[in-house]
């Protein structure tokens, strides 16, 4: 069997909440392989967000290992774990998170725009990745005039516009009604049948139950997980 | 991150929010016109006096009765003395090879009237060399007989503003006109000279000095106007006068001689210091707009928790979330000097169409000051914000806590 593409041992993540300790990550230990679907999921505080976080370099940990691709993540410095994120990782989030100012093609042209890459290169790389997800007709359009389905297809395109090998997809369908829902689902599993590791937080059992791989957490802990 | 693209990004940021955009820069562009326009006034100021200096001529040494034993500061106008200066001790002057010419000077005011007209009007008493130690010039007649200055005639040249009221711009020349109770040929009239260190010189009548001496019944001169040979020959001018005056006097230094440079020095600094004076008092306003600058942006950081988040979980390193923030300030402060250097300059033309005679404009260092400024003012009340917009948590920050 080959290295797994993620390693996580023993994480840890604990914040203080008045006098008590709260343990959101318990020692929780995962190995993933490339081109994973995993769907994590739990109840309210059962530290699934956190994990998520953690696996995108968002949280620090307080102990454990985190290896990608054979690589000690925990201790590197901020700006190199920047460069990780900006390389390696995807997000999306329940809220999609674009920028309001500006529009639909400037929102997925950001990672490129960070990396330093030339304008007229971004053009066509950001057009590809709005006409592949069916957008190409709202590039121009500012997040406000898309609908929620549109908007996180966007978020989608940004995501995976650098070619990060890892997407990290927390609640993606929330804030979507039954149908953009099934519609975004479609895509990031068409997403990760081309070989992305797909990672998806979710309270939707439908939605869960439809991953290869289902982990459960309760209380910070792995208390499930089904392959 | 290019830097073009920084740029635009953060363009695009201020133009998301014209309200709070349109405030910075209008606190911004108040500061900076406000630099400018008053060391303009100011810078205004002290070239009209040094013009004003400039106006007597040259290599003009001014010689007053009573001497001022206090240094420093501005030399005294008006001197007290026991001994005054006499029409002989200024005739003695002219033994001195550096001396070109002697003026002795007699003030008084006296009414002069012309059938009619009466006018009280500033009479001043001295000889042929006033006029070309002032720099005086005649638009018509001739000047004051070059005869023994200590011979009254009674002859008079009449000022411009003189001769148009009394004569309402008919020949004077070869008229009498009464002054104080004696009658007086007109000779001369001067052309029009404007203002020369506060006197009208063209509201004036100049007369003999031994004439004046009779009019005012007083012996002692108000001052001694000498011009040197040449500029290099002041110094050994300025000896000379000491000397003479020191044998004349019983051997007391008992005047007081002033050279134009050294006036014109003295004015130089004390305008020059009111310029750097008021461009403080317009810099603190720049100061506020400073603070302004911080106050919005650390709003503006709050507000856009979610997008500085964002940033960081797309890699964006710390170094560059604080980059934009920072060329966010710095170019809201660089637009808003840049509209209040327009803003300034345009003002000053105004002011220059509104006075004419008075020609305010911008010291060279205050344009530069105000440039270099407010970029600084950008940097350093932007760089506090930007500091916590790239120190915030990404988690935090993306859940907008």
């Amino acid at each position: 069997m080959t290295d797994p593409f993620i390693t996580l041992r023993d994480i840890c993540r604990h914040f203080q909440v008045g006098d008590e300790t709260v343990h959101a990550l318990d020692h929780v230990s995962l190995d993933i392989h490339a081109g994973d679907y995993i769907s994590v999921m739990g109840p309210s505080g059962s530290g699934k967000s956190t994990l998520l976080n953690a696996l995108g370099l968002l949280d620090q940990t307080n102990a454990g290992s985190y290896r990608l691709e054979g690589r000690e993540l925990t201790t590197l410095p901020e700006e190199q774990r920047a460069q990780v994120r900006r390389e390696k990782i995807g997000f999306i989030f329940q809220s999609f998170h674009l920028i309001p100012r500006l529009s639909a093609a400037d929102n997925v042209a950001l990672p490129l725009v960070l990396t330093g890459m030339p304008a007229a290169v971004r053009k066509t790389k950001v057009q590809q990745a709005l006409a592949g997800l069916g957008l190409q007709d709202r590039a121009d359009h500012r997040p406000a005039q898309l609908s929620g389905g549109q908007q996180q297809r966007v978020a989608i395109a940004r995501a995976t516009i650098m070619q990060a090998p890892l997407l990290l997809a927390d609640e993606p369908t929330g804030n979507l009604d039954s149908h953009s829902s099934a519609e975004v689902i479609r895509i990031l599993e068409a997403l990760n049948a081309q070989g992305i590791t797909l990672i998806v937080v979710t309270h939707d059992t439908d939605i869960g139950k439809r991953a290869r791989r289902q982990v459960r957490m309760v209380d910070g802990k792995v208390v499930a997980d089904e392959h | 991150m290019k830097p073009q693209d920084t740029l635009h990004f953060s363009y695009q940021a201020l133009r998301a929010y014209p309200g709070r955009t349109a405030l910075i820069l209008l606190a911004m562009c108040i500061g900076v016109a406000a630099i400018i326009l008053l060391t303009s006034l100011g810078e205004g100021a002290r070239l009209y006096v040094i013009g004003q200096f400039q106006g007597l001529g040259s290599n003009l040494l001014i010689v007053l009765p009573g001497r001022s034993e206090t240094t420093g500061g501005a030399p005294p106008l008006i001197g007290t003395t026991p001994r005054d200066l006499t029409l002989d001790d200024a005739l003695a002057l002219q033994r001195s090879p550096a001396i070109k010419e002697v003026a002795p000077i007699i003030l008084g005011a006296a009414p002069v009237a012309y059938e009619s007209r009466e006018r009280e009007v500033t009479i001043m008493g001295s000889t042929p060399s006033l006029l070309s130690a002032r720099q005086l010039e005649l638009a018509s007649g001739q000047s004051l007989p070059d005869s023994n200055p200590r011979v009254a005639t009674a002859v008079c040249l009449l000022g411009e503003t003189v001769w148009k009221e009394l004569f309402a711009n008919r020949n004077a020349l070869g008229e009498w006109v009464r002054i104080g109770g004696s009658r007086f040929r007109v000779i001369g009239v001067l052309a029009g000279k404007g203002q020369s260190l506060g006197s009208d010189m063209s509201d004036m009548v100049v007369i003999p000095v031994a004439s004046a001496r009779n009019l005012f019944n007083a012996p002692s001169l108000f001052r001694i106007i000498v011009t040197a040979e040449s500029q290099g020959q002041l110094a050994q001018a300025t000896q000379d006068i000491e000397r003479i005056t020191r044998q004349r006097h019983d051997g007391e230094n008992d005047i007081t001689i002033i050279a134009q440079d050294s006036l014109i020095g003295t004015f130089d600094n004390i305008l020059s210091a009111l310029t750097w004076a008021l461009g403080g008092i317009a810099a603190i306003s720049l100061l506020v707009a400073g603070i302004l600058i911080m106050n919005v942006m650390l709003v503006a950081v709050s507000q856009r928790k979610a997008e500085i988040g964002l940033l960081k979980a797309l890699g964006a390193p710390t170094a560059q979330v604080l980059r934009l923030f920072l060329t966010e300030a710095t170019l809201l402060a660089s637009a808003g000097g840049a509209i209040g250097l327009l803003l300034g300059l345009g003002g000053v033309l105004l002011l220059n169409q509104a006075v004419p005679d008075f020609s305010a404009q911008p010291p060279l260092w205050a344009l530069i000051a105000a440039v270099v400024i407010t970029f600084l003012t950008g940097l350093l009340f932007g760089s506090i914000p930007a500091r916590q917009a790239a120190r915030l948590d990404p988690v935090a920050a993306l859940s907008g806590r």
